[in-house]
């Protein structure tokens, strides 16, 4: 008899609708993306760059640890000695749709040169451009310097 | 006698515009409406970027979808395929000649005002039923079948809470249902009826929880899953436009049409078209509301709420209704 009053009054979907009608008072649970971003841990792996040395000399000596542990095989690095003598890279390409960004190239990277930027709008509207060169990452490099230096001095300590 | 015709022809496709044409315009906003309250009820943001607040998002879409290419399936009776929408369009459309917004402004004010916008809204169904046969597809096909025999079972009771409301009038002209809610509304004395017929117009304009012929997470799209472009947008159109035929169908015979809610000084200036409005625009939100709270029904659920217990409790509330008028000799003249 109580079931057969409260399914007839409607009880339950008259709570449910109250329900939802205080949700539509509450704050928003998301943003405007393109207008505005969530937070980024100083950890957060984007898109790869090459970075240098205050001097303008570029990190990477061409040790190919990165190509080694890449689980993906998304890097291809090809090296010889340059004019001075020192070992430097003639080619370092980064597949980046085989990239799988588990970040272990970063890790083993003895001198900091390759590592996973904060950037990660860099969509394309062709496959072809998502084969990054050396002069595309170290342009990123470049343009990423300052917030990718921040990033490493903020997560230092946790090394 | 040849410009007589011809100014009275003008006349009626300018009446015929007058009602059109805005129906059309609301629709593209009850859309922009109803993915808003949607998403403030799912804490999202819904759409605030084409104009101020995304108020032209609908027009932006239907744009996008008018310059589509319109595929016809090459397994489909073309014929029929390109005709269903345009039927589900017009009829949804043609129920508005009847609808009194305000005292006087209708298109046609016929004696069996009632009569004829039930037909039409029942007519719909054929529309969904060609296309869902046109397409020659397994998933438009179940969703035309689920569409037949839905629409069917709530027409029924549908039918009975007319009646209800009919022997409360006397009459079959919507303008005589409005005038005879002058005293109180029948959404108060007929409150039962008033929740069946809000529940049975949500199974009847295919919303949820009784969207079954469109159920996309098991039919894809239902029996619009074939159709692309302009042929997509008519249904689309055709759609909203019966789902505000149906809420105005509400307002006139539960919330008192054009009239005020009381018949007090700063209330009854207000014009008729306003309340008219208001009062469906209420209705409209119920029906995103409902939307934006209840999970879907199953098939068996559904004709069980139909045919078990809608059909039962109307049927008992006609004769109830008649029997109260009779004995206490209230019966309209």
């Amino acid at each position: 008899m109580y079931k057969l009053i409260k399914s007839f009054t409607l009880v339950e979907l008259f709570q449910g609708l109250f329900l939802t009608f205080k949700y539509i008072f509450k704050s928003k649970v998301t943003i405007n993306y393109p207008h505005e971003k969530g937070p980024l841990s100083p950890r957060f792996r984007g898109e790869h760059a090459l970075r240098r040395y205050p001097s303008g000399e570029e990190r990477c000596i061409a040790c190919k640890l990165c190509e080694a542990v890449c689980p993906a095989q998304a890097i291809t690095i090809e090296a010889e000695p340059r004019e001075d003598g020192s070992r430097r890279t003639t080619r370092y390409d980064i597949d980046m749709t085989k990239c799988i960004y588990c970040g272990l190239c970063q890790e083993s990277c003895p001198v900091d040169a390759i590592v996973e930027g904060p950037n990660f709008e860099f969509a394309t509207e062709t496959r072809e451009e998502l084969i990054y060169n050396k002069d595309k990452l170290l342009e990123n490099g470049d343009r990423w310097e300052q917030e990718i230096a921040q990033n490493i001095h903020l997560d230092r300590k946790y090394r | 006698m040849t410009y007589d015709i011809l100014i009275t022809g003008l006349i009626i496709i300018a009446q015929i515009l007058a009602v059109v044409v805005p129906v059309l315009i609301s629709v593209a906003f009850l859309v922009y409406a109803e993915r808003k309250v949607l998403a403030l009820i799912q804490l999202r943001r819904g759409p605030n970027i084409v104009g101020p607040f995304g108020i032209l998002q609908s027009f932006a879409d239907a744009l996008k979808l008018i310059t589509k290419e319109n595929i016809i399936p090459s397994g489909s009776n073309k014929i029929v395929f390109i005709l269903a929408p345009i039927i589900t369009m017009v009829l949804s459309l043609a129920g508005w000649a009847v609808i009194p917004f305000a005292p006087g402004w209708v298109v046609s004010d016929i004696n069996v005002g009632i009569m004829y916008l039930f037909a039409v809204s029942s007519l719909g169904v054929y529309g969904i039923i060609m296309a869902g046969w046109a397409s020659n597809s397994q998933y438009p096909f179940l969703g035309a079948l689920r569409s037949a025999a839905q629409m069917v079972s709530y027409e029924v009771s549908i039918g009975f809470v007319i009646i209800t409301v009919l022997l409360c009038v006397g009459s079959l002209n919507l303008s005589k249902i409005v005038l005879a809610q002058q005293t109180v509304w029948f959404a108060i004395p007929l409150l039962p009826m008033f929740i069946i017929f809000f529940i049975s117009a949500l199974a009847e304009t295919n919303r949820l929880p009784f969207d079954l012929p469109e159920d996309e997470s098991t039919l894809v799209a239902g029996f619009f899953t074939e159709y692309s472009s302009a042929s997509f947008v008519l249904f689309f159109l055709g759609e909203y436009a019966s789902m505000i035929l149906m809420s105005s169908m509400t307002v006139i015979l539960f919330l008192g049409g054009w009239l005020p809610p009381f018949d007090v000084y700063p209330l009854n200036v207000v014009p008729g078209v306003i309340w008219f409005t208001v009062k469906v625009i209420f209705i409209l939100f119920l029906f995103i509301w409902v939307r934006g709270t209840f999970p879907r029904y199953r098939y068996d659920q559904l004709m069980r709420l139909g045919w078990k217990v809608f059909l039962p409790f109307s049927l008992f509330w006609v004769v109830a209704t008649s029997g109260f008028l009779v004995y206490f000799d209230m019966l309209p003249n």
